[in-house]
Formats: C-alpha cells, structure tokens, sequence
C-alpha cells in the first residue's frame, strides 16, 4: 500500500499493538503527529515536557512488560529525552523512542533544530537508528520493536529526517526480521545447568539473590517454585522487590547500602550464591573484595557481559532467567532440603536480633509509618512507584511488595522525576488499579508540569510526597561524612502544595498526623482526581541501615533499638 | 586472571558495513575507559561487511569485558581475540634528499621495504612488517632525520 513515512509510523505502532503513545510535537515530527490526528488506532498523551513522556512510557512498560512508545521533536525535544533514555536503558526497559530530524538534505549543516541524535544517545540506547531512505524505514521500525524487547531489553531511538515522513513510498510492514549479527541466548547450556545445579545440591549455605532480570524475564512463578522446592533462603535486590512476595518466609529482604541486616548478613556468610538477572552492582556489593567472600558463584544472565564483569564466576549460565530455572526444577526433585535448616536458622536468629525497625512517634509521622500505612490500606492491589532518595529506600524497604511490576523506580540511573510520569505511564495502562507515587519534596518538582496531563487526562495518580523539607537522602550523607555541613540541601523554602495541585486542576492534601494521613487517602481514592497529599515528616530521619559507599556489606550502621521498657536504645 | 598485567592484544571485529558502525565500536572504547592503541578498518571483499582490528592493552578481565560488550553492539558479527595470529603493519618514512639514499634503501630493505617515491626535495621509504620489527625500523630510521613518519595500524590474521 502507498503511504507517507509519517503514515508508516502510525501503521508501525497500530501493527505492534501499542494502544498509547507518549510525545511532544514539534516541527521535525510535525507530519507523523498530522497522521496521529486521523488515526484511531492508538492513543496520544501529550505530556507537559518531554522528559516526561518518556518516562511514562518507561512507566507503561515496566507495569505491562510490553513495549512503550515515546515520540519527540528534533533538536530540543530530544535532548529533553535523553535523561527518560538513559534512565530506561540502565534498567534494560525495553522502549521505542521515535524523534524527528531535520531534513536529511540538511543535516551536517547547524539547520534549525539539528543535534546529532544518534550520537548523542548511542551510550544510553541498546541500538539506535538514523533513517536515511523511506526504503528501509518499515525495516527499522520492526527491528526497533523486536531489539526493544528481545535479549537483555532496552530502550531503541529512531531519528527520522522530516521529508522521509512526507515521501510517500509502498508499505508493507515485514512479518519477522533478520539481524544475523544478533542472537540472544535464551535457554542456558544445559551442561553448565547440570553443574549448577549439583553445586546447589552440594552447598551447605546457598542464597537465591534475585534481580531486576528475574522481573523483566516474568520468572517469578518460576523463581518462587525454584525457592519453595530447594527451602533456599533468598534476597531480592532493588529491581526486584516483589518476585518473592512479601508474605514469603524464605525472604529476608533487600540487600545492599540499604538492605536489612540479616540480607546482607546472608550474602557476607553464604558458601553458594544463585544468582537470578542480578548484575552485582556497586550499590549492592559494597566492597567488591569482601561480597560474598565465600562464596561460589553461579550467575544466570542473559547480558553475557554482565557475567564476571565485578566478581569472579565459578558457574557462568548465559540465558533467559525463567527458562533456566525451568530447567533446573526437575533436576531438583530429589534435592535434600534439611542440608540447609542449620543455614534458615542461622539466618532467623540474624533477623531477630536486628530486624527491619524504625522508632514510631506520636509528635511527628515517620515515613516508614506512613509506607507501612499505605501497604495495610493499598498493599496488594496498588502499583507503586517512587522518585529516588529517601522515600525511595523506605518504601523499598518497608513496603509488602507483593508480586513483581508492582514496584516502580529507577534504580541503575536513579532519575529524580522519574515516579510521577512513570506513575501516570502505569496508571494508563492499568487504570483499574491505585496508583501511587511515593516522592519527596525535591524529587516531585522535577516533573510537576505533569500534573496538568493527569489533569487534563483524567489520570487519577496519587502523589504522597514524604516532606522532610530536605533533599533528605544527600542531608543523610552530609549528616554522617561531611560534619553536619548542610551545603545546598535545605528545601525550607517550599511551594504551597495543596494551592499548586489545585491551580493545575488537581486535588491537594495537607498531613501532619496519623489520622490526617488515613483521611486523605480516603478521600483521594474517592476523588478519583490526580492528587498531592503533603505529608510532614521527620526533617532528620535516616535511612538504616547503611553500608557507607565502598565499605563491606557486614559493616552496617543500624537503626536505634527499642527494648522491652520502651526506651530507645 | 584479573591480576595479571595489562597485556598488548589485538582484535579482530567483523561488522555490518554500514554507517555510523566505526562511531559505535569507538564511542565503546572511550565510553568505557578502554584503550586504543591503533585501528584499521576496511570493508572485506564480495561481502556487506568490514573488518576492524584494534590493537589494545589491558588485563584478563577487561579483555573479556572488551569482547563481550563488542559482542553486544548490535552490527557486530564476530569477535575475534587473535592467539595465534599473523601481523603486520605498514610505516612510510619522508626524509629530506640531502639524506644518503643508498643507507636508507639499504636500512628499509633490512625490514623488507625500499624507496617508494623520490621527489624533488624529499625520498620516501616504506616498511611492512611485524609490528615489533616495525617499530625497530622507525628507531633505526630516526638516526637521519626522518621529516614525517606515519604508521598504519595493525592488521592481523588467525593462523
Ligand atoms: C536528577 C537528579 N539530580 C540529583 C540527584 C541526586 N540526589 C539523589 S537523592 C537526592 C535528594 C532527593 O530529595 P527528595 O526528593 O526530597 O527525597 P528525600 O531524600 O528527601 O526523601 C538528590 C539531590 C539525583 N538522584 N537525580
Ligand atoms: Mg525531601
């Protein structure tokens, strides 16, 4: 069939099954957003900035595992874009990015608009492409899907001159493509699988330490089954809060700078870490030289070059977590579960003696307070988002993340302003469910523009901003290693937030107690309207424990202590 | 493994032919702190490919990294860490006329060249050799004064 490139485009997304598209138009991508206006195939949103639509769409692809789709203008709706790519790219969210381009007659020339797009996101993109005839543009736009999301997935830009989107060429979108120089690895060498799985049978303390693979590769079923079977205990990084499910007494928590005692109690003590898509990052490590010091390591990943990249491997498996664990249960059955109970034991009485614990007060709320409120009230059913900082560590450690995709937030880029687009990404595609974007005072401005989309759109997301009136987690760190010197961190000066929500056509709570917190959850529920529900909390807590950046994982500062007369210790 | 030093090593990367592929191979190399001590690169005959060798240094553990996230370009068909391997490198060397020409011709000739050009005001010798016996070559050359010396890269070849 005869049509423009900008008609391709539409056809593309109709075809991959796309129903909402995220973007920001401009003169460079002026074409395909005329064709949008005649289509009714999808949906668009017009976000407030550009940073913005990508992150919604990263949002829409990590609550569905589908593709999300994002659409910019050349120039400064690019740049704009690059912070939701690389933010997409460090947590391998498989996005399609569309950008426009100044006419290829003009490119290599300064032309109105003109920035080398492919360039400049070749180091956050897993593939980018830069169209050049109206030929290969159907091409492309397949391969960009199929990159997105098979293998370690990935965000992928496609640049597209302006007049490839005015020419109108035949159309035909192919039904499979051909890239011979890429061929994910997906099943696992069985023989390295057999070998693994012997190791687990001959370990005497091994410990399931679960990525943010094991969510993009939907092997929670698989990874809880793989648990249950063995009775091996298990840790879940960042990315992962929710495979295991809160309720499961084979979980001891998050491990890493923030994770609870006994988490990193186990990767310090364990002779054997199964690893599932985890990729060993500094955040997670500590001192490189004292992780898992004695340990073997088996490290099942599709990336091969995550594999050894940090840590010495002993059982390298390439390929897709959910088929290896497939693989691995039925050699398993004969798997003697009693080996480990010395090791479940030692692990208990870890997590008694410091379990995950805050000092509640009646003065003032305690953030961990207000998470764990929120998990009695929402809990299950909620999707969660977050900004990064404070907040981001409370609800990762304190909220009962009960299945995987429930749990949003960027952690490899750790974007502030990532969790309220997200949140309106996830909100569209699930607008069933309570959304909630747990974020700071700090993180919140940084996409505030968008309240005025969920306004507009009628995307009730709920923001409850944990306002400590700091940029709270580089207080912490100034608090501890730089002598109490609050250099630039002070958020006293503050925006009237229930005025600012409702001056874009949202709702606005103000909480200082308990009973506040539960009325305006209530409320904002029942309003069904986008929403700011300012919560004062505690200026001066701090996220604990915490392994200070470069120390090992056993040296944790821990919370304060409550013993049986009540005093705080 | 890690610990061993940081050995010179040449790769060969056999790559789709198409724009923006070179850019992408480079932009790895600097974006992730690895060296570059020389490049070639050149498409390969009767086919849509190119063959790119770059000489490098670095540990066991980094030449694994280097050679996997090459892998993971997605143009990228092979990746070849040369062991046993045939190299060579091309060196023209410009020396002003006034220079004894019989002593250069005889000095390229040692590695294997000659005089390629001789012009009005300049001589021109060329060497291609192992990439060690080049560089003995350049030392040699440097006694007379050489004006311009320009290297090739490395190319190499699995045995
Ligand atoms: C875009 C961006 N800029 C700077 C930082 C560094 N940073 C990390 S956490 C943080 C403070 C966040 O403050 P807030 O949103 O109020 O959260 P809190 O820590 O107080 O809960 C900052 C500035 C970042 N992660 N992202
Ligand atoms: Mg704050």
């Amino acid at each position: 069939m005869q049509m423009s490139g900008a008609q391709m485009v539409c056809e593309a997304i109709i075809a991959e099954g796309v129903k909402t598209v995220f973007g920001y138009p401009g003169g460079a991508i002026m074409h395909v957003y005329d064709e949008i206006y005649k289509q009714n195939g999808f949906e668009h949103i017009l976000t407030r900035h550009e940073q913005a639509a990508v992150h919604a769409a990263d949002g829409y692809a990590r609550a569905t595992g589908e593709v999300g789709v994002a659409m910019v203008t050349s120039g400064p709706g690019f740049t704009n874009a690059v912070t939701g790519l690389a933010t997409a790219y460090m947590d391998s969210i498989p996005l399609v990015v569309i950008s426009g381009q100044v006419p290829l007659s003009l490119i290599g020339t300064d032309g109105f608009q003109e920035i080398d797009a492919v360039g400049i996101s070749r180091p956050c993109t897993k593939h980018n492409f830069l169209v050049r005839s109206l030929e290969e543009l159907p091409r492309i736009l397949k391969e960009a899907f199929y990159l997105a999301r098979s293998g370690r997935p990935g965000p992928i830009l496609v640049d597209i001159p302006k007049d490839i989107t005015v020419d109108v060429g035949e159309f035909k979108y192919p039904d499979s493509v051909h890239i011979p120089s890429y061929k994910p690895t997906y099943k696992g060498n069985n023989r390295q699988i057999e070998k693994a799985v012997d190791a687990i049978k001959k370990a005497k303390k091994p410990l399931l330490y679960i990525g943010g693979g094991a969510v993009l590769s939907n092997a929670y079923k698989l990874v809880r089954e793989l648990a249950e079977k063995t009775q091996i205990p298990a840790v879940e990084t960042l990315m992962a809060r929710g495979v295991m499910g809160a309720k499961n007494p084979l979980l001891l928590g998050m491990l890493g700078m923030h994770g609870n005692y006994a988490s990193n109690m186990a990767m310090s003590e364990t002779d054997l870490v199964i690893s599932l898509g985890a990729r060993f990052d500094d955040r997670v490590t500590g001192k490189l030289s004292e992780f898992a010091k004695y340990a073997d390591v088996i490290h099942i990943d599709i990336d091969p070059a995550n594999i050894a990249k940090l840590v010495d491997v002993d059982y390298p498996i390439v390929g897709d977590v959910a088929q290896v664990v497939q693989k691995m249960l039925p050699m398993l059955e004969d798997v003697n579960t009693d080996r480990y109970q010395a090791w479940r034991e030692i692990l208990k009485r870890y997590d008694e003696l410091h379990p995950q614990s805050y000092v509640d007060s009646d003065e003032v709320i305690k953030p961990q307070w207000a998470i764990e409120r929120l998990g009695e009230l929402v809990g299950e059913e909620a999707i969660i988002t977050s900004d990064v900082g404070q907040h981001q560590m409370w609800a990762a450690q304190h909220y009962p993340f009960d299945r995987p995709r429930q749990w949003i937030n960027s952690g490899g880029l750790g974007t502030m302003g990532f969790g309220f687009p997200a949140a309106i990404g996830a909100k569209r595609a699930y607008p069933e469910k309570t959304v909630i974007n747990i974020t700071g005072d700090g993180s919140i401005l940084m996409n505030v523009q968008e309240l005025v989309t969920a306004a507009e759109y009628k995307i009730p997301v709920i923001n409850v901003i944990l306002n400590n009136h700091f940029l709270g987690m580089v207080r912490q760190w100034q608090t501890f290693f730089y002598e109490k010197r609050y250099s630039e961190t002070d958020l006293t000066f503050q925006p009237n937030w229930k005025a600012l929500a409702q001056a874009c056509g949202g709702i606005g709570y103000d909480v200082t107690t308990k009973e506040e917190f539960d009325a305006a959850l209530k409320d904002a529920m029942a309003q069904n309207k986008v929403c700011f529900m300012n919560v004062a909390i505690d200026r001066f807590e701090n996220v604990l424990p915490m392994v200070p950046a470069g120390g090992a994982l056993f040296n944790m500062m821990l919370p304060p202590k409550i013993e049986n007369d009540g005093e705080e210790k | 493994m890690a610990n061993s030093n940081n050995e010179r090593r040449v790769i060969s990367v056999v790559v789709m032919n198409e724009s923006s592929v070179l850019a992408r191979v480079t932009a790895l190399f600097a974006g992730r702190g690895y060296n570059i001590e020389s490049l070639t690169v050149a498409p390969i005959p009767n086919s849509d490919k190119s063959h790119i060798t770059i000489e490098t240094k670095g540990n066991a553990r980094v030449m694994e990294q280097i050679t996997k996230q090459l892998h993971k370009l997605i143009p990228v068909y092979k990746v070849i860490e040369h062991e046993e391997m045939v190299e060579k490198e091309m060196v023209l060397v410009k020396f002003p006329i006034g220079t004894n020409m019989s002593d250069i011709a005889a000095l390229a000739a040692a590695y294997n060249g000659g005089i390629v050009n001789v012009g009005p005001e300049m001589v021109v010798a060329q060497v291609a050799d192992e990439p060690k016996r080049v560089k003995h070559f350049i030392e040699a050359a440097e006694r007379y004064n050489p004006c311009e010396i320009v290297r090739g890269g490395v190319v190499a070849i699995e045995r």
